[in-house]
């Protein structure tokens, strides 16, 4: 497999490390109430879709340090878009 | 046994692109022949009446070579170099070199006789599924007597049993086009594509271009074949955005335009010690052009296994290519290709005793020609002597040395399947043929894809090359389509002959039309199934010969189509690949990296044993005379360091440089406790929580300016934390302004740790008073360093960090003058025992299954902040009662030793899952105790100080009581550290 980043161009997957779904940038805010902070938790840490097609998931590419969304299909391995997390700086 | 050559009795004087300059010498079974350069081992046998050349794999039927490729099923043999034996060699693609030593395999005692060729009588009672009937029972057997027996009976070359010491490679390849396959097609792709100026790889199995050119040799633009490949390839040789690889083959397609390729660099040549054996290729390319051509397939037929017979194409090869005269040849085809087979051999002066062909072929050719017929037996045990054609007239036998099959072609559709794409079933070829996108920017082109004709494959491959420089937006150079060959090509396949007797459809796995038959029969009529209960397919040749046929065999006993029974899917690798080719460079030192620390070769001179700790190396001990074992220099270290002073390397600690004008915000965002508050010149130690509550990791927070903070981790979490910290600021708050460096390898770093401590620095620098936990940077000998007032051993201490080249230096320094106080160096052992005296933690501690609470540090966890990881470590069960916490663990009894890893129970109950009370973590013989102290993980721990439980492990036999104590065993109020 081969992911875009955005500074580096296309490189092969060993120069990424996985860092789960893109699910994992929607934190629960701080200041919730409790009763409701224990499911919002519950679901931001341990419910995850697995769906056999489209996904979103978290990738860092080592090299640059770059934090990755990456849109791809988990069938056909196909990558439909790639952004820096933080935006690109230049 | 003789030594004398052979002449080479079957040549044709003066054919073939071999250079009868240069006779070769080889052995063959013991027995010496001879060829020339330019050879295969299969051509040179040939050559000098070799015909035999192996044993089938169950039934030890005598065989011969049946291609002159790859895809060889039969001709396996074992090359001899230097006591290393390659097993499993095709004779195929073993290149003749003067001193060539190859024997024959799966035969005992000699080739031509062979005792387990009494598995051929069995026959009838060896089918397919024959071993899962009859092995079944009693149960107890088939380890110890049915598989070893088998084993030895069945199976191919073996090993020497001796370490391969050859050197292997890997290496990686990017390009705008890859051509695989350099036949007509991939030749007139590359050619165009490189003189478009786009970068080309251009990827050759055989060791000279041409593919099918060289065997058949059509002329192209009113010249040979070859001398026109020949052309191209002086052409492509002169680019130099072009590189041409021979003596490679491309072995799977992979996401990303990602192909592998296995080069053999000097497997198959005579040795040299500086050759690589082989060198795996990861080759990305932007677009791919699949001209891998088409592999010809037999005919199944009674007993059409014998040594004789052979593809019509492998056959071309041999008498063209190598000027080999096997003949006299009954030819046997089902289409056009066989018949210009027939012609192509009797224009080179080959005897063609026999055409047989189903069809209603014109009778007028040069050699007799039998229509509508077919073979439906052949004779010869060693070798075929006579070929049965059934015809309008009754059974001839005709003699024969060879015969030659054509049942037409396949399309070497295997990289393009290999990514779970389907190929589509062409009543016009009767073959499989690629569509289009089953792999992702690559097109199939020439007989690859189904065109056969000379003309009709240039013409595919100037206009595979064309779209591909057109998706590349590179402007394609008008190259003319040169003039060849553009014959039609007509086919009525026949699978196989119904005629009786056994008629093998997979020769490597001696699978038979019955044996497929015999599964639809059974019920395994799906392709998949089939495949599994007869073996067809799953040899090293992975059915290349025998796929489409048995599916054909296997349509018709199922009683359906050929499309809808459907077709085997085709995983790489395309040919075997060898293991150490994949993990060339990961033997030995090279499985991973080693990291050194600065002192490495003055600790090892010392004579410290090292540890791995992770990629690090760190000494263990360093042992002085008289010292018996590890124990004795551990005790000494460890008293050393409370009494005077004692020297260490943590160099293996992660650092972490973090500046901008927002890295104290962010450090309180990253770390449970405030890191904002910290006055510049001060460090504190930190906790930092996973985002689900649980420790991650501990380390020190320096401030060495307002904006800039120095962190250390743990040795094994330096990575993990780096990558938490750029995605906590990458995904949460890109809006700070910080910046996070990995400077771990920047700095050298040693603790000087002891009462004594003080005088050592003052050998090194004019330290300024710095009060417990205060930081600095000053000039340690000269040289910009930094200071830190910390200790992980309990005693009074500092660390000392110098840039890495002058490590080395440092720690000589150091270590005499704590030696001139009494002191020395301490490894990693004195370094355990010091911190779990003080209750300090490792990983052993922090398993990612502790919270804060547990390790007895909730206050930690600042209310007055959000940070990762709070929110979730307030779930319920993170804060309920009846969680492990850590506690000190006293052997009641001084003498007994613990171990890590242990269990706790109580006193009376069974050492049971279910009576778990908790677990040891760490353990250290503590000489200022006397005795062994731990580490570990309590049920409610903290109240239970002063309980005695039960240590048990049943890996060490082991089961002592221990008591539960504080975790700090000394100077718990540290007053020693403080000073």
């Amino acid at each position: 497999m081969r992911i875009d980043c955005p500074y580096c161009g296309a490189r092969d997957l060993r120069e990424y490390t996985y860092g789960g779904a893109a699910a994992y940038l929607q934190r629960p805010e701080a200041e919730a109430e409790a009763a409701a902070d224990d499911a919002a938790w519950d679901a931001y840490l341990h419910l995850r879709d697995n769906p056999a097609g489209r996904t979103r998931d978290l990738w860092f590419h080592e090299p640059c340090a770059t934090w990755l969304e990456v849109e791809r299909d988990t069938v056909s391995h196909e990558i439909f878009a790639t952004r820096a997390l933080a935006g690109v700086r230049t | 046994m003789s030594t004398r050559p052979r002449s080479q009795s079957h040549r044709i004087p003066g054919r073939g692109l071999i250079d009868r300059t240069k006779p070769l010498r080889f052995q063959f079974d013991g027995r010496s022949y001879e060829g020339f350069a330019g050879d295969t081992l299969a051509s040179a046998l040939l050559a000098n009446g070799v015909r035999l050349m192996g044993r089938s794999f169950k039934y030890h039927r005598p065989r011969g070579v049946l291609t002159a490729g790859s895809e060889e099923p039969n001709a396996l043999v074992t090359v001899l170099e230097d006591g290393q034996h390659t097993p499993n060699i095709r004779a195929t693609m073993q290149e003749l070199y003067a001193g060539l030593n190859a024997r024959s395999q799966n035969r005992w005692p000699s080739l031509g006789f062979d005792a387990m060729a009494v598995n051929d009588y069995a026959s009838p009672f060896l089918s397919a599924g024959f071993y899962y009937k009859t092995f079944m029972w009693p149960r107890a057997f088939w380890e110890r007597l049915y598989e070893p027996v088998i084993r030895r009976a069945a199976g191919l070359g073996a090993l020497s049993g001796v370490a391969d010491t050859a050197v292997y490679e890997k290496a990686f390849a990017h390009c705008d086009l890859l051509v695989i396959g350099a036949g007509p097609s991939g030749l007139i792709a590359a050619l165009s594509a490189g003189r478009a100026g786009a970068d080309v790889i251009l990827v050759e199995e055989d060791r000279r271009l041409g593919g099918r050119l060289l065997a058949d040799q059509p002329l192209i633009d009113g010249k040979s074949g070859v001398a026109w490949a020949e052309g191209i390839a002086e052409e492509l040789a002169s680019l130099p955005n072009v590189r041409v690889m021979t003596r490679t083959t491309v072995t799977g397609a992979y996401d990303g335009g990602t192909y592998g390729a296995l080069e053999r660099v000097g497997l198959h040549l005579a040795p040299r010690a500086e050759l690589p054996r082989e060198c795996f290729w990861r080759i990305t390319a932007r677009r791919t052009v699949l001209s891998a051509g088409a592999l010809e397939r037999p005919i199944a037929h009674p007993d059409n296994d014998r040594p004789g017979v052979m593809l019509a194409s492998g056959l071309r090869a041999y008498v063209a290519r190598w000027g080999v005269n096997p003949g006299p040849v009954v030819v046997f085809s089902t289409n056009d290709s066989g018949l210009e087979a027939a012609r192509a051999l009797t224009r080179m002066g080959v005897e063609v005793a026999a055409y047989v062909d189903p069809r209603a072929v014109p009778v007028v050719e040069e050699f007799p020609v039998y229509a509508k017929a077919q073979v439906v037996g052949t004779q010869g045990r060693l070798g075929l002597k006579t070929a049965a054609i059934q015809h309008a007239g009754g059974i001839s036998q005709v003699d024969a040395r060879v015969l030659a099959l054509a049942g037409g072609w396949n399309p070497s559709v295997h990289l393009a399947c290999h990514m779970n794409g389907r190929p589509a079933w062409s009543e016009k070829i009767a073959g499989f043929v690629p569509v289009a996108d089953m792999v992702p920017g690559m097109a199939a082109a020439g007989a690859a894809s189904g065109v056969f004709s000379t003309a009709g494959c240039l013409a595919d491959g100037l206009k595979a090359a064309r779209a591909a420089l057109d998706d590349l937006g590179i402007a394609a150079p008008d190259v003319p389509l040169p003039l060849a060959e553009d014959a039609p090509y007509a086919i009525a396949p026949l699978w196989a002959v119904d005629a009786g007797g056994r008629a093998w459809l997979d020769f490597a796995n001696d699978v038979t039309t019955k044996d497929v038959a015999l599964a639809a029969q059974e019920g395994f009529a799906s392709v998949e199934h089939m495949k599994r209960y007869t073996t067809q397919g799953m040899a090293p040749d992975q059915g290349k010969s025998s796929n489409v046929g048995a599916l054909a065999v296997l349509a018709e006993a199922s009683g359906q189509s050929i499309p809808a029974t459907g077709t085997t899917t085709f995983r790489p690798p395309f040919v075997p690949v060898s293991i150490a080719a994949l993990g060339a460079g990961g033997r030995g030192e090279g499985f991973a990296p080693r990291r050194l620390l600065t002192s490495d070769a003055q600790s090892r001179a010392m004579g410290a044993p090292m540890i791995e700790a992770g990629l690090w190396y760190r000494p263990s001990y360093y042992p002085r005379e008289g010292e018996a074992d590890w124990r004795a220099a551990c005790d000494r270290e460890v008293q050393m360091v409370r009494k005077y002073v004692g020297i260490t390397e943590v160099g293996t600690l992660g650092k972490i440089d973090v500046q901008g004008t927002d890295t104290a915000r962010f450090l309180d965002f990253v770390y449970s406790n405030m890191m904002s508050t910290l006055k510049v010149g001060r460090a504190r130690y930190g906790l930092m929580l996973r985002e689900d509550g649980f420790v991650m990791d501990d380390g020190t927070c320096a401030r060495m300016s307002d904006t800039h903070y120095v962190v250390t981790t743990t040795t094994a979490a330096a990575g993990l934390v780096m990558r938490h910290m750029e995605f906590a600021h990458q995904a949460f708050c890109a809006n700070l302004n910080v910046r996070f460096t990995s400077v771990t390898e920047t700095w050298a770093q040693f603790a000087i740790a002891g009462p004594r401590a003080a005088e050592v620095l003052a050998t090194v620098c004019e330290a300024p008073e710095l009060p417990f936990m205060g930081c600095a940077e000053l000039e340690i000998g000269g040289i910009a360093g930094r200071i830190f007032r910390i200790s992980f051993s309990g005693e009074m201490g500092y660390e000392v960090a110098v840039p890495t080249r002058y490590g080395a230096d440092l720690f000589a320094h150091l270590v005499r003058a704590a030696e001139a106080l009494g002191g020395g160096a301490y490894g990693m052992e004195a370094l355990n025992v010091l911190r779990i005296e003080k209750g300090f933690l490792t990983h052993a501690e922090l398993d990612g299954r502790v919270t804060a609470e547990d390790i007895g540090l909730g206050r930690m966890v600042s209310a007055k902040k959000d940070c990762i990881g709070k929110g979730a470590s307030q779930r319920p069960e993170l804060v309920a009662a009846g969680r492990a916490q850590l506690v000190g663990l006293l052997p009641v009894d001084p003498a007994h030793e613990i171990s890590a890893g242990a269990h706790l129970y109580a006193s009376d109950a069974k050492p049971l899952r279910e009576n778990g009370q908790g677990y040891v973590t760490s353990v250290g013989p503590s000489p200022t105790l006397g005795q062994w102290i731990g580490l570990g993980f309590v049920v409610n721990g903290r109240k239970r100080h002063g309980e005695v439980l039960r240590l048990y492990d049943g890996l060490r036999g082991r089961d002592v009581p221990v008591q539960l104590v504080d975790p700090v065993f000394y100077d718990p109020e540290g007053g020693r550290m403080r000073g």
